[in-house]
């Protein structure tokens, strides 16, 4: 049983990221209402990015922004910069992307979600299955 | 081994009847059409007869389209036996040119455009069949035929054909793809070549017997166009057809490249060899003797004169399996000496059958006592085409029935000389009262006044010429005796 | 110039993207020109890549310049230059027939169609592509977000109800694609596909590495609609326009195909997919499940488009069968039907967008007595039809061949017997249309006596009969040339280990 409390605790951050995903897949399937369905698919992609981001954190690292990085042209001397300071940014440069998607994605969803509320007034998908068998 | 050339002579007659297709659907003119019609069974035929002098010198004709994988490609070799069936098929093209335009001229039948398009392109497939050298083009041509068959079959799309069409294509498809096509690719799998040897391409691929057993069985009762029972319900179904489609493709071409890839398929993927040596020909004497004998019963409780073809015809092709599967050269060349003899004969019945209808619309038995009054010359036709069927002289079909005979006593099968003498004597039983009844019966029974008003001409004159024909071939039956020899020599190794 | 192939083929329909959107605003009539020739500059690239391909073996292309692992790059060996070829050539044929369709069902909208169309093609070229993992999520999206757009333009409100329900489905199979590359890259430090396959055999028995190849697995079954994972795919294309369903049906699922394939044989290779893993026979027995399924459920529809949807997720259980019986046949089968069935596909549902252009349906009942009405159509639609059955010379006959031949070998019978199965109950489904359009209405008259009234040829415009003739005549091509074709490119493509 500690073990398993062990294992939970040192790895906290991939339960929250697997508690997220699993908040956004119920949200999807369960839920009745298009928008709903919608931030869950959104919440599910949110948890991915939080991973990826958090594969990259280092202990006693800060964020990868580079201080004083402006080189001799300052006059300045350069400094020698130690990665072991800086978090790894190329999760973050690629989870920027993922972001955008994610962003573009909502949009169209939400797009088509008026595009159906226009058609068949109502959100609620029981009541939009309900109107087609009646068709 | 045997000298081959390489020439281009086989493609082109496949394609002969191929490439006249276009001119065939658009042309206004319907004399125009059925001109173009007869031009492409004349090139095919004289394609056809122009390698009969180097087949018959013992050489080889090749051709290969394009090969897709070693050992399986779409190649063209003319041998003896493919020669015999497409001589056969290619000159009984021509005479049913001549009869379709008589019987659907006479029917006002719409649709014509389609049938006489379809019609050469079954041709083509059939041709394609008769020429293929290995299972995989046989195979290709095999489906060609059957989908170029059903817009014939369904001509009069009505109800009946519809449910016919059905069945039509659920046999013939469902077997093919069901048992032919595994069967196909477990061969290749196990001797790398589908290519038909002189012993068999399985030959020397130790295979245990029940493997051999196994894909014997798929790919024999595979090829459901030779109406092997119990696969053979679509013959009868099939006769919705018009007449000379039936007459062609049910007497000629669609069940002879049944009962022709059955042939090769015994000859040319397991061997004779092989199959004594795994004692395995008995399924196929049994399965072919039984289908003869409930065939011929069931023709003797026919009214339908076509229907009672069809099982006279699903009966007469089992005999050609029957005579390859007793192993024997005799008996071989009694098997393939019927294609042609029962073609010969079987047409000139259909084609009397259709010029019944055409000039009286019965179709059925009991309706035409005393006809041979009205129609003495198609009725004489009848007569001569059922002594061929049976056996008897003097017509060809007695020299098949006699090598059948010798074939069963070389094989020490005694079995099947009593299945042979006992289908002669069915045979008989169902066609001699049709032929007695029309000539011979009293005047009042007669339903049918004293003038002769026979079919159009069209419709006669075929007929006439495959009788002559069938008598002929007992006095002379080359080329097809001596091709028929010459491959059961090849097989045998003589 | 032909050293820039790769990047053309992507860059060229990029560009000529923002390129059609304001000139579809000023001018409708300049969209289809400017599609037609990026689409044709794309698919002359690709036809270039793949000679060069066969002449000089894999071409790794640097964007930028940067090196991998650092810099994306694109690596394009015998496999993607083949399906690079399909993809840009089914593309570009669709296009033609899909003037008139676009004129008719968008005239207002043209522009917006036109342009993701063309974006539409240019993430599923550069899905094919690309050597890098990352940018694949990228271009993923990019096809499916412009895929929602075209399928949502359809009738009414179900076609965006449809669209929805993909979206979900197709977001979180590229999320959990995009986990998976996660894992690979946590374990390996590097994205480049070559690269991860050079650092991953030392870590084979690692649990993450297994995670991440299931994670990946289940991803892309999700886009490729694989049996259980299918739900999205039949009422989305079935709602769709013509013009958009003919493009996204052959194309959408064979490109996931490809990145499966790609995922088992360059990043994961073999020796791990089917040696270490032991769950290819498994895999094989989903992909039975999948093959009967989409047969059955095909067999109770009345509707023409929606048939052929459930035809699709059968043939995406060959694919994922062959390519999981672990031999070179199956494989070989796998990698050629890509390219056969998007053709076959092609030329079914470009008959029936000739169909819908003239009866205004894709019902059973629009269907009577159309091979008197469109004789042209219904012809290619036959071919495609004979294709899809698997009779020869047609393509489809062919990669049956291998697919069975694979099963054979490996002694998976059973996936051989489904095979076969679905090719029956082709024969049945299609049929079934074609009885319909050769019979009806003429069941009450019998065959003898009167000519009928001849129903007069009401054919689809030229524009739209003669790409599918072309298209019909190509199945018959490629199968007669399909000796060539795996000769000398997919035996290439299929690592030598491989047995």
């Amino acid at each position: 049983m500690t073990d398993f409390l062990e294992l939970v605790v040192a790895k906290y951050n991939y339960w929250i990221y697997i508690t997220l995903m699993m908040i956004g897949l119920y949200a999807i399937i369960a839920k009745n209402n298009l928008v709903k369905k919608i931030l869950g698919m959104n919440i599910f992609q949110t948890a991915i990015i939080l991973f990826y981001v958090s594969t990259g954190v280092k202990e006693g690292a800060t964020i990868p922004i580079l201080e004083h990085a402006h080189g001799p042209a300052h006059g300045a001397e350069t400094h020698a910069i130690h990665a072991a300071d800086y978090m790894n940014p190329l999760p973050h440069v690629l989870m920027l992307t993922a972001i955008v998607v994610g962003v573009a994605t909502l949009g169209v969803a939400l797009a088509l979600a008026l595009r159906v509320y226009r058609h068949y007034n109502t959100l609620e998908e029981d009541e939009i299955l309900a109107q087609i068998r009646k068709k | 081994m045997t000298d081959t050339i390489v020439s281009i002579k086989p493609l082109l007659a496949v394609l002969a009847s191929l490439l006249v297709t276009p001119i065939l659907a658009s042309s206004r003119s319907a004399n125009v059409r059925e001109a173009w019609t007869f031009a492409a069974a004349g090139v095919k035929f004289l394609l056809v007869v122009s390698m009969l002098p180097t087949i018959l010198k013992g050489t080889e004709i090749v051709y290969t389209v394009v090969e897709f994988l070693p050992g399986a490609a779409i190649q063209f070799r003319v041998d003896s036996f493919g020669m015999l069936f497409a001589l056969v098929s290619s000159s009984l093209w021509i005479v049913t040119s001549a009869y379709s335009i008589g019987y659907m001229r006479g029917l006002k039948e719409h649709s014509q455009s389609r049938y006489f398009v379809f019609f050469a392109f079954a041709l083509s497939a059939t041709v394609g069949v008769a020429f293929s050298a290995n299972l995989i083009t046989l195979y290709l041509f095999y489906e060609m035929l059957s989908l170029a068959t059903y817009p014939l079959v369904t001509h009069h799309q009505d109800e009946e054909a519809r449910r016919s069409g059905r069945k039509y294509l659920l046999y013939i498809m469902g077997t093919s793809i069901g048992f032919v096509l595994p069967a196909m690719l477990i061969c290749y799998d196990l001797s790398g070549t589908l290519e038909f040897g002189r012993q068999g391409f399985l030959a020397g691929t130790g295979a245990g017997r029940t493997l051999t057993a196994v894909l014997l069985i798929l790919l024999v009762f595979g090829f459901a166009k030779a109406a092997i029972m119990p696969f053979h319900s679509w013959l009868p179904a099939a006769m919705v057809a018009p007449t000379p489609v039936s007459a062609l493709l049910h007497a000629v071409a669609v069940v002879k490249v049944g009962v022709f890839s059955v042939v090769r398929v015994i000859t040319g993927v397991f061997g004779t060899e092989l199959l004594l040596s795994f004692n395995l020909n008995w399924i196929l004497l049994v399965a072919t003797s039984a289908t003869i004998l409930i065939g011929s019963l069931i023709a003797l409780s026919q009214d339908n004169l076509k229907r009672l073809l069809a099982f006279s015809t699903i009966a007469q092709l089992s005999y050609v399996v029957l005579g390859v599967s007793l192993l024997s050269p005799k008996g071989m060349t009694g098997g393939m000496l019927h294609i042609a003899m029962h073609a010969f004969g079987k047409i000139t019945l259909f084609f009397c059958a259709g010029a019944i209808f055409v000039a009286t619309g019965r179709k059925n038995i009991s309706e035409m006592i005393g006809i041979g009054k009205r129609m003495p010359v198609t009725m004489g036709a009848f007569f001569i085409a059922s002594l061929s069927i049976t056996g008897l002289p003097p017509c060809g079909g007695f020299w098949s029935k006699w090598y059948l005979l010798l074939g069963s006593l070389e094989a020490q099968q005694m079995a099947v000389v009593v299945v042979l003498l006992a289908s002669s004597l069915l045979n008989a039983a169902y066609f001699m009262p049709i032929v007695y009844k029309a000539f011979f019966c009293r005047p009042e029974e007669s339903l049918f006044e004293n003038k002769v008003e026979e079919a159009p001409a069209f419709c006669v004159v075929p007929l006439v010429i495959t009788a002559i024909i069938s008598v002929v071939l007992l006095f002379y039956p080359q080329p097809f005796l001596r091709l028929a020899d010459m491959t059961v020599s090849r097989i045998v190794g003589i | 110039m032909s050293q820039q192939y790769p990047a053309l083929v992507v860059v060229v329909p990029l560009l000529s993207a923002f390129l059609i959107s304001p000139a579809g605003w000023a001018n409708k009539r300049l969209c289809f020109p400017i599609a037609l020739v990026a689409l044709a500059m794309a698919t002359g690239s690709a036809v270039g890549l793949l000679f060069r391909v066969m002449n000089e073996g894999v071409i790794v292309y640097r964007l930028a310049g940067w090196d991998p692992p650092w810099g994306i790059s694109y690596y394009v060996d015998h496999l993607n230059a083949l399906v690079l070829v399909v993809v840009a050539v089914v593309a570009l044929a669709n296009l033609i027939p899909a003037k008139k369709s676009i004129e008719r069902e968008f005239p207002d909208n043209q522009g917006a169609f036109y342009t993701l169309y063309i974006l539409m093609v240019t993430g599923l070229l550069g899905i094919v592509v690309t050597g890098d993992a990352f940018n694949l999520y990228v271009l993923l999206e990019i096809a499916a977000l412009t895929g929602y757009g075209l399928l949502a333009m359809g009738e009414g409100g179900r076609a965006p109800l449809a669209t929805l329900n993909y979206l979900y489905m197709g977001t979180i199979g590229a999320c959990f694609y995009l986990l998976g590359v996660g894992y690979l890259y946590i374990m390996t430090g590097s994205l480049n596909m070559v690269d991860i396959a050079g650092l991953l055999p030392s870590i084979y028995e690692s649990k993450a590495v297994v995670a991440a190849f299931i994670i990946c697995m289940v991803g892309v079954w999700l886009k490729m609609a694989f049996f259980p994972l299918h739900a999205w795919l039949p009422n989305s294309y079935t709602y769709a326009s013509s013009p958009a369903s003919s493009l996204i049906a052959p194309l959408a699922t064979k490109v996931m195909i490809y990145v499966m394939i790609r995922l088992i044989l360059t990043v994961f290779t073999p020796d791990f997919t089917f040696i270490t893993l032991s769950i290819s026979k498994a895999v094989v027995w989903l992909a039975v499940v999948a093959i009967v399924m989409g047969a059955f459920l095909a067999l109770k529809e009345r509707s023409l488009k929606k048939m052929l949807t459930y035809i699709i997720v059968a043939e995406v259980g060959y694919m994922v069968g062959g390519a999981w019986l672990g031999n070179r046949a199956g494989m070989t089968g796998a990698i050629l039907h890509i390219a056969n069935d998007a053709l076959m596909t092609l030329c079914v549902f470009l008959a029936v967008g000739n169909i819908v252009y003239r009866t205004k349906g894709h019902h059973f009942e629009n269907l009577q007595g159309l091979f008197k009405k469109m004789p042209f159509t219904m012809g290619g639609f036959v071919i495609g039809a004979v294709s899809i059955i698997g009779v020869p010379p047609t393509c489809g006959f062919f990669s049956k061949w291998y697919l069975i031949t694979g099963a054979i070998q490996s002694g998976q019978y059973h996936f051989m017997v489904a095979l076969l199965f679905s090719s029956l109950v082709s024969v049945v489904l299609f049929f079934r249309v074609i009885e319909i359009s050769y019979y009806e209405p003429f069941s009450d008259h019998h065959g003898h006596g009167h000519d009928h009234h001849t129903t007069p040829m009401e054919e689809a415009p030229l524009s739209m009969v003669i790409p599918l003739l072309i298209v019909a005549a190509g199945l018959i091509l490629v199968g007669l040339y399909t000796g060539d074709i795996v000769e000398h490119i997919i035996s290439f493509a299929v690592p030598e280990g491989l047995v």
